[in-house]
């Protein structure tokens, strides 16, 4: 009945192109950060936080960066996995190099390292189209963990070859180390999420989205039309790259505390991050939230269901979960190509007209 | 640099036409042995409607992509505005101001009518990465400025109720006209139409014939096209060129290329006994 | 020095060898995506899914032991007999032709006309769900399999080259034997598609889906027939693989490898399949052997993918593929 948007009138471009172009949506989003930002830190525990928050926080960023580069701009990437390492040891390194420096800035030059790698690991692109793209990215996922396995300079010459965070503070917090606060780790992801899906949104809805969208739609129009391939297929990569790095550095330093690369970082990883894409939406920033929920809550719905309600071996439990989620990728597929963030938008076109359809 | 103001003539309904916009000269173009365009010259002047005509497989389609850069010939050279086009790549062409349309629709099906207008206008867009991220400020300016001239377009070419739609649910005839928008936001100085009427009624053509002889009058925009329907291009167009196998058969306004016996063979066939 | 000489030329031989292997799981691969446009990426899942229910069947294992007893506290393993390998074989045959209708009634039936990359992505989700079928079917422990294949060094190919050039060179029975059945399954295939009336229709789907249905071939048999086959070639596949290092999860990680031998073969080229996994399994033995040792070792694990990567970017349609003229 409240959802509405006549008598919500537009009187220029701007309030026309806003992202929540109905007055409710925006309460309602406004109302979300509220909570997220004021509330839930207070009430946070270590359960929520380890099994749901944090990972939620953290997969939020790598699917958007996922996102843009394979829902915008149309260039299927299997080297996640591997780019999550990129960011997740170039953050090690820093952080051990230079103790003094904030960790703030640590991540994000784990990200801006990642983007390089990246855009290294991009070039073939403008050669190489659809799945032999996807094929070749497999290039860079084993080939990175291969070397962070291998050279022992990246994990700082350690017995176990693992990486493990030292405690860095934000303003007195501890955010990584042992003794850091459920609620710390959670505000710490938050914010940088908040801030990266912020300028993700801004970049999809302006000129450089439309540039990835024209590629991913039609590339040889796209280019007879002004967009350079090169320039735009390299700049996802390296946007895209950047999110997946921030997403490996906090995974590492925030979450794990601890990482061994293949383990961290291996191939799994990289179909984890699809599948939330492909499940929560491609081509939508939402969508990368809602894939990322999805997958990080179904696990753990599944273990306590099979696991603590039924009784199940945990490896039986394992199997079921891989049938389920192979299984809802293929309807998915089928059912609904456009993922969570369709229904979500067919369910509010249905509230729109509520209860009067007709 | 090529003399531009070399002398233009005024059209039957009293247009006034300029110099050389653009000229192809002696311009063969190969697929491996085969010759899809054989050692062809014409000019396009400022402010005409071209039309390329000639029977299937005549080498049309493949000239139209040689003029934006999709194709580079082997031999011959293409000048615009006055200047020699070195090897180019397609976007740098469309840079050059020369917008085009596509036989087979290419449109971005992902995206909507107003999004798809907005990429015409990509080349004209200058705000770097940085400030669209941020978004407040330069790009939200940009973006308000450039909207603007799209909306004008949208007016013109009647589609405002479509603006939101995805282009991948409009019918065909409305498709045409997106692209003929797109093409139109980039403001370009040439405006090559592959084949606009194709697959159309009546009445869509009518539509489509109004439009481009509206842009051509209103915007001054200088326009070349491909087609098939001889009617459409004999009342539109100011002069015509005529390809057959991959030659140029005919060159003139369409009065002569309809008096000229090779144009006549080309079409009705010739009896060969 | 001329020691090493020898060892590189053993390494060179296994090398080919070990290509053959990745030769057979790529063949399904180009099957499927010639007749039906889609890269299959289930194909090494299904390898493993034929080997583990050809070990079930041999060894009479009870399908769905571990669900059964989970659910209803019973203690299920075994049927209690075993059954000859030629036997097991045929039924896993058959389970793998329902397999085929089973995926083209549930999913490809749904997902014609949908893009490339989309039906990809299918199959990646075919792939986690097959797996996770397979180990609830049948355990997810390590199993032995053997149906009677000649195992060990071929004695008479080391006497040979022990008395040319003073050292015996080591070859497996099995890696011979994989080749000759490999050759076959080429030879059969090929005569297949050229000489009969499926093969004819098969090949007239892969040029044109559209103009296929309109000379009233069936797609949907067509499909079945083609996942059929591939089914087949994953069991043979699955039979070497796993008759060589076991039954276990790490034999559908053979698929992976299967990819660059595509890229380098193009997709729909029988011959580049084997042509790309001879070069694949040599190449990579080749650069551990000489370079693994100065840079870490355990290059195989990329290598592959690398050497695809590069070789892409020069020749993106591959050995044998065609040359993309690209239209507006």
């Amino acid at each position: 009945m409240f959802y509405r948007e006549a008598g919500d009138f537009k009187t220029s471009y701007v309030d026309d192109s806003q992202t929540f172009p109905i007055r409710f949506d925006r309460w309602r989003y406004y109302a979300i950060l509220a909570v997220a930002f004021g509330a839930a830190p207070l009430l946070i525990n270590d359960y929520w936080a380890n099994a749901v928050f944090v990972p939620f926080l953290i997969y939020a960023i790598a699917a958007i960066g996922l996102n843009i580069l394979t829902g915008y701009c149309g260039q299927v990437s299997l080297g996640t996995g591997g780019f999550m390492a990129v960011g997740a040891y170039a953050c090690y390194k820093l952080m051990t190099a230079f103790p003094e420096v904030s960790i703030l800035i640590h991540v994000l030059l784990a990200g801006g390292i990642t983007a390089g790698v990246g855009v290294l690991f991009g070039l073939p692109s403008l050669r190489i189209k659809g799945f032999y793209l996807a094929v070749a990215t497999l290039a860079a996922q084993f080939f990175l963990v291969w070397l962070f396995n291998k050279v022992p300079w990246f994990y700082n010459y350690s017995a176990s070859g693992q990486i493990s965070a030292p405690e860095r503070t934000i303003l007195g917090h501890a955010v990584t180390g042992a003794n850091t606060t459920a609620s710390a780790k959670y505000f710490f992801c938050l914010v940088i999420l908040f801030a990266l899906a912020w300028l993700a949104r801004n970049l999809t809805r302006g000129t450089v989205g439309r540039k990835w969208m024209a590629i991913r739609d039609m590339d040889i129009a796209a280019e007879i039309i002004g967009v350079n391939p090169l320039t735009t297929k390299l700049s996802a990569f390296a946007i895209s790259s950047f999110y997946i790095g921030v997403a490996g550095a906090l995974f590492f330093a925030v979450y794990l505390g601890a990482a061994e690369v293949g383990e961290a970082f291996g191939i799994q990883k990289s179909f984890l991050i699809l599948f939330m894409i492909i499940i929560g939406g491609l081509g939508s920033i939402f969508g990368s939230f809602a894939g990322a929920a999805f997958m990080v809550l179904l696990p753990v719905l599944l273990k306590n269901v099979l696991v603590g309600q039924l009784g199940w071996a945990t490896d039986l439990a394992a199997h079921v979960e891989l049938m389920i989620v192979g299984a809802l990728i293929v309807i998915f597929l089928i059912a609904e190509p456009h993922g969570l963030n369709q229904l979500w938008r067919l369910a509010k076109e249905k509230l729109r007209l509520w209860p009067f359809p007709h | 640099m090529k003399d531009m103001n070399s002398e233009g003539y005024t059209t039957a309904d009293g247009r006034k036409i300029g110099g050389v916009l653009m000229e192809m000269k002696n311009i063969t173009l190969r697929f491996g042995g085969v010759a899809a365009i054989t050692d062809i010259s014409f000019d396009i002047r400022d402010g005409e409607i071209r039309a390329i005509i000639g029977p299937n497989g005549a080498g049309k389609s493949s000239m139209l992509n040689v003029i934006s850069g999709f194709y580079v010939p082997q031999e011959g050279e293409v000048w615009f505005k006055g200047y020699k086009r070195g090897p180019m790549k397609p976007y740098q062409v469309a840079r050059l101001g020369i917008a085009r349309t596509f036989q087979n629709i290419a449109l971005f099906d992902g995206m909507s009518v107003l999004d798809n207008i907005m990429t015409g206008r990509l080349t004209l867009m200058k705000s770097g990465l940085l400030s669209q991220a941020m978004w407040w400020g330069g790009a939200q300016r940009e973006e308000t400025e450039h909207r603007e001239k799209v909306e004008k377009i949208i007016d013109f070419l009647e589609i405002q109720s479509i603006r939101k739609t995805p282009v991948g649910r409009l019918p065909y005839g409305l498709k045409k006209r997106v692209e003929l928008a797109r093409a139109l936001a980039a403001e370009p100085k040439l405006l090559l139409l592959d084949e606009p009427m194709a697959g159309m009624n009546v009445e869509e053509k009518e539509d489509m014939c109004r439009f481009i002889l509206d842009v051509n009058d209103e915007f001054g925009t200088t326009i070349a096209l491909i087609e098939h329907d001889m009617g459409v291009v004999m009342d539109l167009s100011d002069r015509v060129v005529v390809m057959d196998y991959g030659k140029k058969i005919g060159d003139g306004t369409p009065d002569e290329v309809r008096s000229n016996p090779d144009v006549i063979n080309a079409y009705l066939g010739v009896s060969h006994d | 020095m001329s020691d090493q000489i020898l060892f590189a030329m053993e390494v060179t031989l296994n090398g080919l060898m070990a290509g053959v292997m990745y030769s057979l799981v790529a063949l399904g691969f180009v099957l499927i995506f010639k007749a039906s446009g889609i890269f299959n990426y289930a194909q090494g899942v299904l390898a493993l899914f034929a080997a583990l229910t050809l070990v079930g069947f041999q060894n009479g294992q009870v399908p769905f032991a571990h669900l059964i007893n989970a659910i209803f506290g019973t203690n299920l393993h075994h049927f209690g007999w075993h059954l000859p390998a030629v036997v097991a074989i045929i039924l896993t045959a058959a389970v793998m032709v329902l397999l085929a209708m089973i995926v083209e009634k549930f999913v490809l039936q749904h997902l014609v006309n949908q893009a490339p990359i989309i039906l990809f992505m299918a199959t990646i989700g075919l792939a986690y769900f097959l797996e996770g079928l397979g180990d609830i079917m049948w355990g997810a422990d390590i199993k032995k399999l053997d149906v009677g294949l000649p195992q060990g060094a071929n004695e008479a190919f080391e006497a040979v080259t022990d008395s040319v050039f003073g050292f015996g060179l080591y070859i497996d029975n099995l890696d011979i034997v994989a080749t000759v059945v490999a050759a076959l399954l080429v030879l059969s295939l090929t005569l297949f598609s050229q000489y009969t009336k499926y093969g004819r229709a098969l090949r007239a789907v892969a040029d044109d889906h559209q103009a296929a249905l309109s000379v009233g071939i069936s797609l949907r048999f067509i499909w079945v027939l083609v996942w059929s086959i591939a089914g087949i070639v994953a069991l043979v596949a699955g039979i070497m693989w796993g008759s060589k290092s076991g039954v276990q999860f790490s034999l559908s990680l053979i698929a992976l490898k299967a990819l660059p031998v595509l890229m380098l073969g193009g997709f729909t080229s029988i011959p580049g399949a084997i042509v790309g996994g001879l070069i694949i399994g040599m190449g990579e033995k080749l650069f551990e052997f000489f370079a693994g040792p100065l840079i870490g070792g355990a290059t195989e694990n990329w290598f592959a993918y690398v050497l695809a990567l590069l070789f892409l970017v020069f020749r993106p349609q591959g050995l044998f593929g065609e040359k993309i003229i690209e239209r507006v």
